[in-house]
């Protein structure tokens, strides 16, 4: 996976679960340009199944970077003003260290289902060493959404003095039960493909789609909501070319939002590697940040001094308004300065990642007024 | 801005932190930011206030005076502003008391419900007074905590309050000239602005 631009750091990381991982390969992008001062760098955290390319083209599949409408020149995070970095996450599977990299320098085998396990914090870990090699000893600001924006939390905690202003979307300070749940079915998909062989189905030559594509529809539907589904499919029948009705066998694709989730399945397979969905998906599972501070979640945040900015939207219902104000609460015990907005919109969790005018307003408007504070004279 | 809110500002001593209870467009911090060197942030039930107001760069939170507050440190503030709001919290000495739990200083701005006008219309009508300020009727009127500028001054007695500075305005913010005796400005004062702080 060496196409993809990364920097291997050979003293490697200690992760959370004791193992010392190494050599450590971190794969990112970056846009815009650096300030003499290194003042200027934002660093977008990714979801779980999206990558370092978030506002270019997309090497596997020439779709638009996954937050192209948000990051770019003249965007609200705005490459003519800001340094933009985005990593491809620890475990993932576009070049950073995961199951489908080498071993070591002498050990050419993939890690596959052996890859140790790893947490939201090992994540942010090695984020940390990519961005003081690139120089840069404090970020303006660190922005994400839903597994982004608990990278944020890890970052506001570990490295308070690292960052000047945060903003979490979409998100939650740790995942709940009904979300693990969630999870789990998708990872039982794809145990249950006997293409999966234990993990190991690489060196079969084989790979566990059919598990991966359940999963990833199953996935699917949490990120929406039954309004957006409703208002895009409703219960629209699928028609053949010829005009008739597309009936074939009784399970075929007769509704149009099965035929949807089917080519959000099959999509998702071409570029998304099983055994970093586990990996990925249980280090989100792992994440609960007031556990890790005695369960006082506010202490987390202790006199923190950066500028936070929460955000949720009202029909999202994998990560919902409720969590993201006992955070918001959480800061304001911690004395943090924070904003905290609710945004209407009516397409579930994936609103984050869609025109959401709102949003786009919201995020322009927190950077310019953290970058008024931060003194950043551009 | 408002004039009530320029007088508020006026209250507010430079370089200072402050919470804005009830912020709606900004104005307010946006003043205190620009021009005073505050840390002043806000509170806002609207959210479309809210989202207006982070558009434009301010710290404000979503949020109301009766079930936030509570999530503030002690001392967290020099000044606790609440404009206009006191009538219509669900607990309004609850609120005070968060307000100077987490701030040295409250700011406290309301419509003076023993202004004349009130007064007269109630009397010679028998019904509930309708005027510039009181606009709403009974059935839709949100100001569910009514009070005059008597009653807020027992309240703050009882309360144990200090009352450093207080006006008495009318609707457009224009300072009386009744200041002096706080039964007359309860006759003509069709709003209030109160310095208050703990004993």
């Amino acid at each position: 996976m060496s196409e993809h631009d990364s920097v291997v750091f050979d003293q490697g990381l200690d992760l959370e679960c004791g193992v010392h991982l190494s050599p450590l390969r971190v794969a990112y992008r970056a846009y815009g340009t650096l300030a003499p001062d290194a003042s200027n760098a934002i660093l977008v955290c990714h979801p779980l199944t999206a990558d370092q390319y978030v506002a270019e083209p997309h090497p596997l599949t020439g779709k638009p970077g996954w937050w192209a409408r948000m990051v770019g020149p003249g965007r609200p995070i705005d490459t003519d003003r800001f340094f933009v970095i985005c990593v491809n996450v620890l475990g993932g599977c576009m070049g950073s260290s995961g199951p489908c990299t080498a071993r070591s320098h002498d050990d050419a085998t993939l890690w596959g289902t052996e890859f140790p396990p790893v947490t939201i914090r090992d994540m942010v870990q090695a984020q940390a060493m990519l961005v003081e090699h690139l120089g840069i000893t404090r970020l303006f600001a660190v922005i994400g959404g839903s597994m982004g924006g608990m990278q944020v939390l890890q970052w506001a905690a570990d490295f308070p003095e690292r960052v000047f202003a945060a903003m979490p979307i979409a998100t939650a300070s740790f995942h709940s039960a009904q979300n693990i749940a969630f999870n789990e079915v998708s990872r039982q998909a794809i145990f249950a493909d006997p293409d999966w062989h234990n993990g190991h189905y690489r060196e079969q030559g084989a790979v566990p789609a059919r598990g991966l594509a359940v999963a990833r529809m199953m996935a699917h539907i949490t990120y929406l909501s039954e309004e957006a589904l409703t208002r895009k499919f409703g219960r629209r029948i699928r028609h053949e070319p010829s005009g008739g009705i597309a009936r074939g066998s009784l399970f075929g694709e007769m509704f149009e939002v099965e035929s949807y989730l089917r080519h959000q399945g099959s999509s998702f397979v071409r570029r998304f590697d099983a055994n970093s969905y586990l990996t990925i998906t249980r280090a989100m599972d792992y994440f609960d940040l007031g556990a890790d501070h005695n369960g006082d979640l506010s202490s987390a945040f202790a006199r923190t001094p950066i500028r936070f900015c929460v955000v949720s939207f009202t029909s999202d219902w994998l990560f919902p308004t409720s969590q993201s104000r006992t955070l918001a609460r959480a800061l304001n015990r911690a004395g943090a300065n924070v904003s905290f907005v609710e945004i209407d919109s009516d397409r579930g969790h994936d609103a984050f990642l869609l025109d959401e005018p709102d949003l786009d307003r919201t995020i322009r408007g927190f950077i310019g007024g953290a970058a008024e504070h931060a003194g950043l004279g551009i | 801005m408002r004039l009530d809110q320029r007088l508020i500002a006026q209250m507010i001593a430079p370089k200072t932190r402050v919470l804005d209870v009830g912020s709606g467009d900004g104005a307010l911090i946006d003043h205190l930011f620009r021009t005073r060197g505050c840390d002043a942030r806000g509170i806002e039930i609207d959210m479309g206030e809210v989202t207006r107001s982070i558009a434009h760069g301010l710290p404000v939170m979503h949020g109301d005076a009766d079930h936030d507050l509570a999530h503030y440190p002690d001392d967290s503030f020099d000044y606790v502003v609440l404009q206009r709001t006191l009538q219509a919290v669900e607990r309004p000495a609850e609120v005070l008391r968060q307000m100077l739990r987490i701030g040295r200083h409250a700011v406290v701005s309301f419509p003076n419900f023993g202004h004349w006008r009130l007064r007269l219309q109630l009397l010679t009508s028998g019904r509930m007074p309708m005027t510039a300020v009181w606009h709403t009727p009974w059935y839709e009127t949100p100001n569910i905590h009514p009070c005059t500028i008597r009653d807020f001054l027992a309240l703050c007695k009882q309360e144990g309050y200090v009352v450093d500075r207080w006006l008495a305005v009318d609707e457009d913010g224009e300072r009386a000239p009744w200041k002096r005796s706080i039964r007359l400005a309860n006759l003509f004062g069709e709003q209030a602005v109160f310095l208050l702080r703990r004993r």
